[in-house]
């Protein structure tokens, strides 16, 4: 096809064109997403500038008084209640995530393993707001009237393990589908050679499968991470909401996403306020971006021995 | 008696029939070569050997395959025992995630050997009977992905021999390799027939002259004749395997 005449690159056929234009629309596709990250984390920083001038970084991230009405922003609650609430979903999530994803894949039959597959897909799916609203109605009483009296504790059952427990049911897929990825990818033709030498099933998933999966294991360990430190709507329905630092699971946590969530839009007749809400939203997207980028270093420079190539 | 024998041997993935009625008897301490166009059941009947062939899903068989005497589709048979009765080398070489000491160390260590001085010695041993010691002997512990292609199949065949099989099974073996690698290969080979019975496929006519003691030809999932090389590859009775040999089918 002759090109027309009006565009301004006479001497290049029209294949070469395309492949030109292609590429051109595939690098601003990749700048764009930078971009917005980047534009994201200046407007973050610009905007919570009045409240980190005034009160000093390291002031606004250790200090717990949380009184916005007489000037105090201390975010350590929050951070700490995003931490441990995380930590706990990760805790009580991966274990079985990584078992039932190694079972279906490598012990079921195909017929269980698409089935199950369909399931975790349907889980994944669900809006978290849905598991908020599950969690208000079994898991909390399930805390407050069978778990906490077992350790003969009062609570109202809006608290550090109800989050945990409802963030861990959601990131257990994200984490599951993830590792099933992951053991897709590794040569069935390595698990022959293995059960061939006389290895057992176990044999060959621990010393074989688990040690090409490893590194994809961790990725799916850190998705499931950055799902549930940004969880907002299921943790603000159960964590309890109260700025302070828990000293046992059965106490309420306010994790960051809530409190920016529960607050934005109101109150901010209160000088800094929403200057602080920004910066909370600022130390949120710092959290997850170092612990991704720290992740990243941790796979470069962790080696795993003798992979085929 | 030999070592191998196929009884009336039948196999189905679903309700297609894969192999059909096969019967034939593995001579010991030679190489057997299994040839055929693609498609005919060669590396199906080769993974029903050390029922490899039960990662499939809806695979049914009937009739038997006997190694020393059991049958290896029995329902107790013990798959572990079997399959460390045979090596198994695959079209490319897949050493496992570990250094190339670890590869060979990998069979003994799943079956109860500790380490120590003897295990070194094994490595070693196994390493020079697939002719791979002399280049590896300074680098044991280096990752075993770092080899050369070539490289990594003698040391697939190397871990093989370290659970003392009485087989060794290859499923064309060569087809990845340069034909340097390949000559090394078919060399260990015949160097090894004489301790182990071998059992190769492939599709490579040149190489089965090269190779084979005796020939399986198979054709659309039945086996159509088997001989002593010489008499199949040179002088076949079937009209098929004349067309095959003379590369007037593929």
């Amino acid at each position: 096809m002759p090109l027309p005449s009006f565009i301004p690159f006479k001497g290049l056929s029209a294949g070469k064109f395309k492949n030109i234009s292609a590429r051109t629309l595939f690098l601003i596709a990749a700048l764009f997403i930078n971009f917005i990250l980047l534009s994201i984390i200046i407007w973050l920083t610009v905007k919570s500038a009045p409240v980190w001038v005034e009160k000093s970084i390291p002031g606004l991230l250790l200090s717990q008084v949380w009184f916005p009405a007489r000037g105090g922003f201390g975010m350590f609650s929050f951070i700490i209640g995003t931490v441990l609430s995380t930590l706990l979903a990760v805790i009580l999530a991966a274990p079985p995530a990584i078992l039932s994803a190694i079972y279906l894949h490598e012990y079921a039959s195909k017929k269980i393993m698409t089935a199950g597959r369909t399931l975790i897909d349907l889980l994944a799916g669900i809006p978290s707001v849905v598991f908020g609203l599950w969690g208000i109605i079994t898991v909390v009483p399930l805390v407050r009237n069978h778990i906490a009296p077992a350790f003969g504790i009062n609570t109202t059952g809006y608290c550090l393990l109800s989050c945990g427990l409802v963030l861990s049911i959601m990131i257990v897929p994200v984490i599951m589908l993830m590792v099933i990825e992951v053991l897709d990818g590794i040569p069935n033709e390595l698990r022959e050679s293995s059960l061939a030498l006389g290895a057992t099933r176990w044999q060959t998933v621990k010393h074989v499968v688990m040690r090409m999966a490893y590194p994809g294991i961790l990725s799916a360990v850190a998705l499931g991470i950055s799902r549930a430190i940004g969880e907002t709507m299921a943790v603000l329905m159960v964590a309890g909401n109260v700025p302070a630092v828990p000293s046992s699971v059965f106490e309420p946590v306010y994790p960051l996403p809530a409190l920016i969530a529960n607050n934005y839009g109101e109150m901010l007749s209160i000088p800094l306020y929403d200057s602080a809400l920004m910066f909370s939203a600022l130390v949120l997207l710092a959290m997850v971006l170092v612990f991704n980028i720290g992740l990243h270093i941790f796979k470069k420079t962790a080696r795993y021995g003798g992979q085929t190539s | 008696m030999p070592h191998v024998k196929v009884n009336k041997f039948n196999l189905y993935f679903g309700n297609d029939h894969i192999l059909k009625d096969i019967d034939v008897s593995i001579p010991d301490k030679q190489i057997t070569v299994i040839i055929g166009p693609s498609g005919c059941g060669k590396t199906t009947l080769l993974k029903s050997f050390n029922r490899l062939i039960d990662l499939q899903d809806n695979v049914k068989t009937d009739g038997r395959i006997l190694i020393d005497g059991e049958d290896v589709f029995s329902r107790n048979a013990d798959l572990c025992s079997i399959r460390k009765k045979m090596g198994l080398l695959l079209q490319k070489p897949y050493p496992l995630p570990m250094s190339i000491y670890d590869n060979v160390a990998y069979g003994p260590r799943i079956h109860g050997l500790k380490k120590g001085g003897d295990l070194d010695g094994l490595v070693e041993h196994y390493l020079k009977e697939a002719s791979l010691w002399d280049e590896v002997k300074g680098r044991l512990h280096a990752p075993a992905g770092n080899l050369s292609l070539g490289q990594q199949q003698r040391l697939c065949l190397a871990r093989g021999l370290a659970v003392e099989p009485e087989i060794i099974l290859a499923d064309e073996p060569t087809s990845a390799l340069d034909p340097l690698s390949t000559a090394r290969i078919e060399k260990t080979f015949i160097k090894l027939k004489k301790s182990y019975t071998i059992i190769a496929v492939t599709h490579i006519l040149r190489q089965a002259k090269r190779i084979a003691d005796y020939v399986i030809f198979m054709y659309y999932g039945r086996v159509i004749e088997h001989g002593p090389a010489s008499k199949v590859l040179e002088n076949p009775e079937k009209d098929v395997t004349k067309e095959y040999v003379n590369g007037v089918i593929s």
